[in-house]
């Protein structure tokens, strides 16, 4: 850690992980109603659980991204940020906020929450993953502003980096975007293509500049490779992002309401979109292939590695699997949709998180420049553990959802949703399964930053040229 | 890569293409706004159907359906309900009579909601099906 402000990210870091154990949890409660339909009702309805399963993955992941941004715009810009406290300060309403919400879903029914909440006034609750009441929303916003200003300032005062730059491209994009969410019109058409505009323009547009220029500040960090070389492919690849991705956003108005030219412009450019993450991965092992030093941090190494592979796989392939119009007429909304979605962002977002946490973590607690032996073999494990048992996750997803389109739109005969789901269920028992495993290599994780942590630091491989 | 593709051509790339694609991205989504008053029946949003969507969006229904093909896929899609069950009081029966407390099976919650609610989601749900959504679902079924 060169700067002493780079600290402020520590906190953000140990939320991340903690609302991380939260939502895995709730995962499993959730994917266990699948399969037994009375668990834990009425107490935690699905809808309830699944709320709480997908907002935690939100709010953790922006706390990931908040805390990778504390960390990398110091070191980039060559100065100490420009005002740690209000970091701190943002972290704990952000938190308190978060926790505030979370248990507003699980105490009382939601419309009594929309109520207490005056939804009313400024409606933009109960649509899928924007559930938080307004007021949360007007809390995030503030807290996106009062961060933006920080990072932001700090960069425009210290060393521009294309590093700093893109990260806060992305930023920025992820705040603006986000206002999208208070517009929420009577007519339904409208109202899901603006929707789309905050979460296609998120996950599939602006979300991939921050996962590039982390990864970009990983590689740079741990391979040595100069920094002119990285630069150029981040810009590669964040170009072909939004030049895919944008125009992509068109496969998400195939069949609500929009005219049908969509169809042809969703499907040539949201085609195109698995390239950027092709790109990703083979730069990520290129810079690898061609690195000037052995880091010690080899778990770091190897979630970033795996980011790159994970998000071409979850993204790329299982993305373009059901975006051609003619196969997304039968594949729209169905157990297809969950498992894209399940690898996609574990494989970008959350690999990417764990990829700078594993690399800065060690530094923010003192270590010169990596965990020790031990303790990096476990967060190892922990790492084959999650991204198997993900593999697995989208696999018998896949499965499931195969046979969904086929039993209930796709032959002569189609039958009700509930009988295919009945029908199917073997698959979501193994996706529970799989889910266990999941949360084990969660619990390795977190046993990583305890084991060996007196122990000494790992060295290099070759040792002696670590400069 | 080689030298002859420089860092300044790529970052040119980048922020050419992308405010080339944003302003078509702008353009389509101009002319989409032109359109759609021929497809999203707009000419049914009553009074009625807004109370119907707010109470759709107050009981987060979309946390267990999908409606047209979006949501969560632990329930049946309600974009096509209405012709599915055939009328609005086959709809209103349907949401009264939960939960139906089988053992094992899925449960939609009771959300004791008023007379003037079930109907207004009805409403709705009676709208969002006139909806000119290119053929989607392929069959009723949904």
């Amino acid at each position: 850690m060169q700067y002493k402000s780079q600290a402020v990210a520590k906190p953000y870091f140990i939320a991340a992980i903690g609302l991380f154990v939260g939502q895995i949890l709730f995962g499993l409660i959730i994917g266990l109603q699948y399969v037994v339909g009375d668990f834990l009702f009425p107490e935690i309805p699905f809808n309830v659980g699944r709320m709480v399963h997908t907002n935690l993955l939100i709010v953790w992941l922006l706390f990931g991204f908040m805390g990778a941004a504390y960390y990398m715009v110091p070191e980039e810009s060559e100065r100490e940020l420009v005002a740690p406290w209000l970091a701190h300060l943002m972290f704990w309403i952000f938190l308190v906020a978060g926790a505030l919400t979370v248990l507003g879903y699980l105490m009382v029914p939601y419309a009594k929450l929309a109520e207490l909440t005056q939804n009313t006034v400024l409606p933009t609750m109960g649509r899928e993953f924007l559930e938080q009441p307004t007021i949360t929303k007007i809390g995030i916003v503030i807290v996106a502003l009062a961060f933006l200003f920080n990072v932001g300032l700090t960069v425009l005062m210290g060393r521009k980096t294309v590093v700093n730059l893109v990260l806060l491209l992305g930023l920025l994009g992820l705040a603006v975007f986000f206002l999208f969410s208070f517009y929420n019109p009577d007519n339904l058409v409208l109202d899901k293509y603006y929707w789309w505009w905050v979460v296609h323009l998120w996950v599939e547009g602006v979300w991939e500049l921050i996962l590039g220029s982390i990864l970009a500040f990983v590689l740079i960090k741990t391979t040595g490779v100069d920094r002119e070389v990285i630069e150029k492919w981040l810009y590669v690849i964040i170009a072909m992002t939004l030049i895919t991705g944008i125009i992509g956003t068109g496969h998400h108005y195939y069949w609500i309401g929009t005219p049908e030219y969509w169809q042809w412009w969703g499907s040539i450019f949201s085609a195109m979109e698995p390239i950027p993450f092709f790109m990703m991965t083979v730069f990520a092992f290129n810079m690898v292939n061609r690195r000037r030093r052995n880091h010690p941090n080899k778990a770091a190494m190897l979630w970033a590695l795996g980011t790159a592979v994970m998000a071409f796989l979850g993204a790329g392939v299982w993305g373009f699997l059901h975006t051609l119009a003619p196969v997304n007429y039968y594949t729209h909304g169905t157990q297809i949709t969950a498992a894209h979605g399940h690898m996609a962002f574990y494989g970008a977002y959350v690999m990417i998180n764990l990829t700078i946490i594993s690399y800065a973590m060690p530094l923010l607690r003192g270590r010169k420049a990596a965990n020790s032996e031990r303790s990096q073999v476990l967060e190892m494990w922990s790492f084959w553990l999650m991204t198997v048992a993900m593999v697995f996750i989208t696999l018998f997803l896949t499965g499931a959802g195969v046979l969904q389109v086929w039993l209930q739109r796709y032959t002569a005969t189609p039958q009700p949703f509930m009988a295919v789901q009945d029908q199917i269920a073997l698959f979501y028992w193994l996706r529970e399964i799989a889910g266990v495993v999941f949360l084990a290599g969660l619990v390795t994780y977190i046993a990583s930053f305890f084991v060996g942590s007196k122990e000494p630091e790992a060295a290099a491989e070759g040792a002696s040229a670590t400069a | 890569m080689s030298q002859t593709f420089t860092k300044a051509m790529a970052r040119n790339i980048f922020y050419g293409g992308s405010v080339f694609f944003f302003l078509l991205f702008l353009a389509l989504t101009f002319d989409t706004s032109r359109a759609l008053p021929g497809r999203d029946n707009r000419a049914a949003i009553t009074e009625k159907v807004a109370r119907g969507k707010q109470v759709w969006e107050h009981n987060n229904c979309i946390g267990c359906h999908t409606l047209l093909g979006e949501g969560a896929y632990f329930a049946p899609e309600l974009g096509n309900v209405y012709k599915r069950f055939g009328s609005k009081e086959a709809i209103i029966a349907w949401i009264k009579a939960q939960p139906t407390g089988a053992a094992g099976r899925r449960q939609m919650p009771q959300f004791n909601l008023s007379e003037g609610d079930l109907d207004a989601v009805a409403e709705f749900l009676k709208y969002a099906s006139e909806i000119n959504a290119a053929k989607w679902p392929p069959n009723i079924n949904g």
